[in-house]
């Protein structure tokens, strides 16, 4: 291990590299199954039953990534994982009744009498919204550093609003790529409205955290690094500017470029996050505490990565795979 | 091994300062305590309910459509569709619950991370890689995957959820195993460090601890199955399906129970050897002497350290315990500091939940094999109906028995949260109470509503089921045979 330099540098490091890698795979695919759930009380009955379809195989998978995001936090930063948990205590409690609510929905509203149904489809909005508002609010509290006043509040939530927002628009996007038809035309127009919240969330963040501390501003304003860092703004904008001439003008014939707005969302999704851990590295807590500090055993974190140097290709292999299978335009889910 | 601490026979009696008794009387900490562990303890029984049905539930699945692919009987399939639904209402209760539990380390618990995440933490995440990714992609495909793949795929699916399962539970009780006999690690400056990870997992009341567990899990799903045939034949449900589960619940439940109560045994003198101050709580036996009797019914009274009513058979606790009547059975009275404090756990809910366990599991061994007689001296299909009543009011006596086993174990393992290293009051956060109280209220108003709704959807299926509506419409191709059903989608 010596050929690597000191452990307690790089594996800190890696670990918060991983952390990072498995929260935005989450945001990015719970972010378009949590969208679906927000458009649901925009469909009719026949398109509620496809936009659960459509969302349906990759769920559960896909709220592992929350799951793995937080172990890692747990096992490899513990002192910043009761932090930063016990600051966001009741965030973290709405989230999970809404997650709870959500996922529970998934299975009662196809399984429950029909009377009961339209109850459980509230209860899948409604759980998606109480999830992906309090997930807004918990990044919001996070950039303005964890500590709760009136203007930190407000601000988050306002990102609470637009994340939901953001959200809906790449659950849009998804739609637009596993439907057809008239449900494909009408997640084009949600996605029309959707997309104000990825300007106006990312917009947000991105001019609000550099005033966070002077510590970030200098990382983003100092010279030469203003200029090595200013293809990620323009890349994002031109991501923008495609996403809109593309929504203007879906769908196509032949259903061409149909995965246009999902891609781009994910590209865009993946830069806002690389801006923020650009932002906030070396702190795990905003302004408190960095990896290093709050790393646990070198030793123990040996033993982690050498299982997720073998498991995760196999899980991002097996994810694959799902996504293979489930391939196309969705259809009905059928247990036989 | 602080300087205050005490060897009492081959047990570390740990100053009382260093368990930090002396401050549980303090105000504020003590309520964020309390609320904290009914807030764990509430979320904790909800989440179990679930993997229990889901560990053995996975492989009897796998065992359905390993019979359809044998024999190619139309019977497994619809088995195996009926169930499989079943199996996803709970899987998914499972999941959310327990993503419920992963934050609540953080929210309520830092202490527990902080001080032992070194060893907990690496066990967590295996679980995390090895478990929950298996299980959670490909329920997709063993869920609505059965049109889309080769039927050989499908198995494979249905295999590796099973897997994934155990798995899971696999390293959940490695690390539920360690906080009650913890090893191969040291101490440095109050933190918990690892040095043998071999020791770490295969640590003492781990084997008994999994294998007890698992076959709960089994028995649970046996009783269930039986149970909700029993139900669907007394609404008059004649399919051969409803037989052959019948069937299997009773022969599975018959095979699980002994095999249960011999582990139970040897698990509880394990740890008798390890927790003598839970197995003192559990026989509810004030002093150490010999010729303890079994106690089948008490009052145990903490305040005044005694019973206040006891029925019990003579000798009983030492014949199990030590398997001889002059055995000595450690009791509760030698784990008390010298200023009065008791340094064991506490006793009424240990003895009574030990009670309802075992009470449980006699039911459970007198109605299965009195099932079995009656299997074959009846058949499954002219079964009487009063059986067929107790089946279905059995139906989730797993979940009772389940329950009080873990409040056995857990609540016997007090006032540590890692026997030795760790109060559970040194865990706790400093969130205030009112906040704590707040969720656990909204907590438990959620859990009610769903197990309520959780059982009546499955009794719901199984009324429609009895009406005969067609489970599938589909013909299946057994493995190896071509694919002839028109895949949709492509």
């Amino acid at each position: 291990m010596e050929t690597f330099g000191d452990p307690a540098v790089w594996l800190p490091w890696t670990f918060a590299a991983l952390m990072g890698l498995s929260i935005l795979i989450y945001v990015i695919l719970d972010g378009f199954d949590l969208g679906v759930g927000l458009l649901m009380p925009l469909a009719d009955d026949a398109e509620k039953d496809l936009l659960v379809a459509s969302i349906g195989p990759f769920w559960d998978a896909n709220e592992t990534w929350l799951v793995l995001a937080i172990g890692l936090l747990l096992v490899a930063f513990p002192p910043a994982h009761g932090i930063i948990l016990t600051a966001l205590y009741f965030p973290v409690f709405v989230m999970l009744v809404g997650l709870i609510l959500r996922g529970v929905s998934f299975e009662f509203r196809a399984k429950a009498p029909i009377a009961q149904k339209p109850r459980w489809n509230l209860a899948f909005f409604l759980g998606s919204l109480l999830a992906a508002m309090s997930q807004g609010f918990m990044l919001g509290m996070y950039v303005m550093g964890l500590t709760w006043t009136v203007s930190h509040v407000a601000f988050a939530l306002l990102t609470a609003v637009f994340l939901t927002v953001g959200y809906s628009f790449i659950g849009a996007a998804w739609l637009i790529a596993k439907t057809g038809g008239d449900l494909q035309a009408r997640a084009v127009g949600w996605a029309r409205g959707g997309i104000w919240g990825l300007i106006f969330g990312i917009g947000g963040i991105s001019l609000a955290t550099p005033f966070v501390s002077p510590r970030i501003f200098d990382k983003w304003f100092s010279l030469p690094e203003f200029f090595y860092l200013s293809p990620m703004p323009l890349l994002s904008l031109a991501l923008v500017g495609y996403l809109w001439w593309q929504i203007r003008h879906l769908p196509r014939p032949d259903d061409r470029r149909a995965w246009g707005p999902f891609a781009a969302a994910m590209a865009l999704f993946t830069l806002a996050f690389g801006g923020m851990a650009y932002s906030f590295y070396p702190y795990v807590v905003p302004e408190q505490i960095t990896i290093y500090d709050a790393a646990a055993a070198p030793e123990s974190l040996s033993i982690i990565l050498i299982g997720t140097l073998f498991v995760l290709p196999a899980i991002l292999g097996y994810t694959a795979l799902s996504y293979y299978i489930f391939r196309g335009k969705a259809t009905e889910l059928r247990y036989d | 091994m602080a300087p205050d601490d005490q060897i009492f026979g081959n047990y570390l009696i740990v100053s009382k300062a260093r368990v930090g008794l002396q401050t549980q009387s303090e105000g504020e900490p003590l309520d964020t305590l309390i609320l904290s562990r009914i807030q764990f303890g509430a979320n904790i029984s909800f989440h179990i309910l679930f993997p229990t049905i889901t560990i053995a539930l996975g492989w009897a699945l796998l065992f359905f459509r390993l019979r359809f692919n044998a024999t190619g009987e139309r019977k497994w399939m619809d088995v195996y569709v009926f169930w499989v639904k079943i199996f996803a209402l709970s899987f998914a209760m499972g999941v959310v619950s327990g993503i419920t539990m992963s934050f609540q380390f953080g929210t309520n618990w830092p202490g527990f991370m902080e001080t032992v995440g070194n060893v907990a933490g690496p066990l967590l995440a295996y679980e995390v890689m090895t478990a929950f990714f298996l299980e959670a992609v490909f329920l997709g495909i063993m869920l609505f995957g059965a049109s889309r793949v080769k039927p050989w795929v499908h198995t494979l699916a249905t295999f590796l959820v099973a897997f994934g399962t155990t798995m899971s539970a696999f390293w959940i009780l490695v690390l539920n195993s360690w906080m009650h006999t913890p090893q191969g690690y040291e101490l440095r400056d109050g933190i918990v460090h690892a040095t043998d990870w071999f020791a770490i997992i295969f640590n003492p009341s781990m084997p008994y601890r999994l294998v007890h567990m698992l076959l709960a899990s089994g028995l649970t799903v046996a009783f269930l199955v039986a149970g909700i045939s029993a139900l669907r034949l007394l609404w008059g449900d004649r399919a051969e399906s409803v037989k052959t589960t019948l069937r299997f619940g009773i022969i599975t439940g018959a095979a699980l129970i002994p095999l249960q109560i011999l582990a139970g045994d040897f698990h509880g003198l394990n740890t008798l050897e390890h927790q003598p101050a839970k197995v003192a709580a559990m026989e509810g036996n004030w002093e150490t002497g010999p010729n303890i009797p079994l106690l089948l019914f008490a009052v145990p009274d903490g305040d005044a350290r005694q019973n206040n009513f006891e029925i019990g058979v003579p000798s009983g606790a030492s014949i199990i315990l030590k398997h001889k009547p002059s055995g000595v059975v450690p009791g509760l009275n030698d784990f008390v500091a010298e200023d009065g404090t008791a340094l064991h756990p506490p006793v009424a809910p240990v003895f009574y939940s030990f009670r309802i366990m075992v009470g449980t599991g006699m039911a459970m061994l007198v109605l299965s094999w009195g099932g079995l007689y009656l299997l074959r001296r009846y058949g499954a299909g002219d079964m009487p109906t009063v059986p067929l009543v107790g089946f279905a009011a059995m139906s989730f006596s797993g979940w009772i028995a389940t329950l009080a086993g873990w409040y056995t174990t857990e609540i016997g393992r007090q006032p540590w949260l890692v026997q030795g290293v760790l109060s559970t009051k040194d865990a706790v956060s400093d969130v205030p109470a009112g906040m704590v109280m707040g969720t656990l209220i909204g907590y438990l108003a959620i859990y009610a509503a769903l197990t309520i709704a959780y059982i009546s959807v499955i009794t719901y299926l199984a009324r429609k089921a009895s009406r005969g509506e067609p489970l599938s419409t589909r013909r299946y191709p057994r493995s190896g045979e071509a694919e002839v059903a028109v895949i949709p989608g492509e």
